[in-house]
């Protein structure tokens, strides 16, 4: 009986080959939506989870000038000073690690090779500071920082674009007008969340950076790390309170510094993150919905049409269970292919999608079970359910519906 | 007892209170085996109807139906569908076949569902292809074929489960006057050389002349029952 079924559904099927492709499709783009807008909405999430990682946590950042925003002003402010590190590792209890940090643009020269990058000059704290990790190599010692000796270490992206698959380790690149040695390489950290490629970076010891490529002793920003125990806000405030005297700051609505803390840039990122989160799940929840309505409809069409034909077959002999078993079946087959080859657009849709959103590929098995059983569930029911209300017709009625 | 069909003051109602409609209105019929019967009428007339119930396609409201000796009033709906199955064959006026279906897919279908291994399905499918004079279009689908050619696809599906009875509810009714005779000179046919026993509707006194039996219907009644004058 179940085979005489089979036979039946799948002749069904490859008669009516323009229906029974209507409403796979139906069932294909109702699965394909849900995964791949979730998918995006996993790899968009993963994406910043990323960022705020690399960010580091407990780490404080001071720039010059009143910090981002409009109306303020972040380049007359005066620039640091080492003493101002000194004083600061000095007079602030509960630090790890402080570094000074300045940049400039320099070509790197690689035998035919140039490339245009950013040269930061810092110490071996910025490690920590900074929350970067080597690769290879080395960060500079107590010595080669006192001397200002000729070595650096680069990031991924200047290492591969100007050494690709060779090693830069004992290599001499030319920074702007000197040579200097290449001691390390750092782990990759990717973009930043602005979008600026944090890999594409030569960092030189801070008197190098200064005596030979910037010519002057300015330092642009502080990069400072917490001990885990100690409390951002207190040692942001004696941080504070520590510059504007030394900065000679009267009036605190004109204070030329700010302090950034990477918990509370953090916070507000994961925040966004959770909204996004939840938006995604509203919009999965009314696309699978919408797509049930449209799976529902093409098959109560389908039914409907179909009336008269379970007229005839009832008419000619078969029994209403016969019938039930025939469109059930249908219902399944179409339903579970238009639902595989759903899943199948949608991983393929999804991966090109955030490949090109240069977004990380997430596969989430949740959301392709749920959007591939729900339609399914839908498919199913609607295609049986209409079919039974005709199958317990009396045949006549079934025959001469029109 | 011994009739082949029979009906018993069979009354049916559609619809109920004020939208009540009597279809039939206690209607006494009985037919032997090997007979040729047309029913006749104007439309309203409750013909039908009747052969609705005869075909177990409806359910009579009140009276009592016979078939073969076997209380069809008081089958369940699995019964009446077992009845169909084994002893009952339809023709209809707009033909009823499966769209894009093949004229051996189409007769073949009762036979699937009773189950007949396949080599027996090709096997009787052939031979009622024959009966009807339409073995060299076994392939052909409905749109691809006349509709006297389609009428007989729908005799032969009728046919290939060798019924008790074959019930055709006007079946020349949708066909112009020489594929109409032709079908005729088939059902008569039929009845003649393999004495099956077959009930038309029809309102074309012409196509009733090839039955041997007419039973003239009237508001829900049998007004006239007679054999055909000069058959």
């Amino acid at each position: 009986m179940f085979g005489n079924a089979l036979k039946l559904a799948l002749q069904a099927i490859r008669r009516n080959v323009l229906r029974s492709f209507l409403t796979t499709l139906g069932i294909i783009i109702g699965v394909a939506a849900v995964i791949t807008m979730v998918t995006l909405g996993k790899g968009a999430t993963a994406q910043v989870t990323a960022q705020v990682a690399s960010l580091g946590s407990n780490l404080l950042m001071i720039n010059r000038g009143q910090g981002f925003g409009p109306g303020r002003d972040r380049v007359s402010s005066p620039a640091f000073t080492l003493d101002d590190i000194d004083a600061i590792e000095r007079e602030v209890a509960g630090l790890q690690a402080v570094a000074p940090m300045s940049s400039s643009n320099a070509t790197l020269v690689m035998g035919n090779n140039s490339w245009n990058s950013t040269v930061r000059g810092s110490s071996d704290a910025l490690l920590v500071a900074g929350n970067w990790q080597l690769d290879q190599g080395r960060i500079f010692t107590a010595d080669e920082q006192a001397s200002g000796a000729a070595v650096c270490v680069i990031g991924q992206t200047v290492s591969r674009q100007l050494f690709a698959e060779l090693s830069p380790l004992q290599q001499s690149l030319r920074v702007g007008r000197f040579h200097c040695e290449i001691i390390g390489v750092f782990k990759g950290k990717g973009q930043t969340t602005f979008g600026q490629d944090q890999d594409d970076i030569v960092l030189l010891p801070w008197l190098t950076f200064s005596q030979r490529l910037a010519g002057h002793r300015e330092v642009q920003q502080i990069y400072i790390s917490l001990l885990d125990y100690v409390d951002a806000e207190s040692v942001k405030q004696r941080i504070t309170t520590l510059l504007r005297i030394r900065r000679h700051v009267s009036n605190p609505a004109q204070q030329n510094f700010s302090i950034m803390d990477t918990a509370e840039l953090a916070d507000t990122l994961t925040n966004t993150t959770r909204t996004m989160t939840h938006l995604l799940a509203a919009v999965a929840g009314v696309s699978l919905l919408v797509g049930g309505i449209g799976i529902m409809n093409i098959m109560l069409v389908s039914v409907t049409e179909r009336t008269r034909e379970i007229g005839t077959r009832l008419a000619v002999g078969a029994l209403e269970r016969e019938v039930l078993w025939q469109f059930l079946v249908e219902a399944v087959v179409l339903s579970s292919l238009g639902g595989l080859m759903g899943v199948l657009l949608a991983i393929a849709l999804s991966f090109g999608l955030s490949w090109w959103m240069s977004i990380p590929y997430v596969f989430d098995a949740g959301i392709t079970l749920t959007a591939f059983a729900f339609s399914a569930l839908v498919g199913v029911v609607f295609g049986y359910f209409p079919a039974r209300r005709a199958a317990r017709m009396n045949p006549i009625d079934a025959l001469r519906s029109q | 007892m011994s009739s082949f069909i029979e009906f018993r003051d069979v009354h049916k109602t559609y619809g109920t209170g004020a939208v009540q409609y009597q279809a039939l209105k206690g209607v006494n019929l009985s037919v032997q085996q090997g007979e040729f019967v047309s029913l006749m009428g104007p439309s309203g007339s409750g013909k039908s109807t009747a052969m609705n119930i005869l075909g177990c396609l409806d359910v009579l409201s009140r009276g009592e139906y016979y078939f073969q000796g076997v209380p069809v009033s008081a089958l369940d709906r699995h019964q009446r569908a077992l009845l169909r199955r084994h002893h009952i064959g339809f023709v209809f006026q707009g033909f009823n076949l499966l769209a894009r279906t093949s004229a051996h897919e189409n007769i073949e279908l009762p036979l699937i569902y009773r189950g007949l291994s396949k080599r027996e399905r090709r096997w009787k499918v052939d031979q009622a292809l024959d009966v009807v004079g339409l073995l060299p279009w076994a392939a052909h689908t409905p749109e691809s074929l006349s509709g006297g050619q389609q009428q007989r696809v729908a005799i032969a599906r009728a046919l290939v489960t060798s019924p008790a009875i074959l019930l055709a509810d006007e079946p020349t009714g949708n066909l112009d006057s020489e594929r109409s005779v032709d079908i005729m000179q088939l059902l008569s046919t039929l009845n003649q050389e393999q004495h099956l026993t077959i009930m038309m509707v029809t309102h074309e006194p012409d196509m009733a002349q090839y039955s041997q039996r007419i039973v003239h219907f009237s508001d829900g009644r049998v007004a006239d029952d007679m054999g055909v004058s000069g058959g």
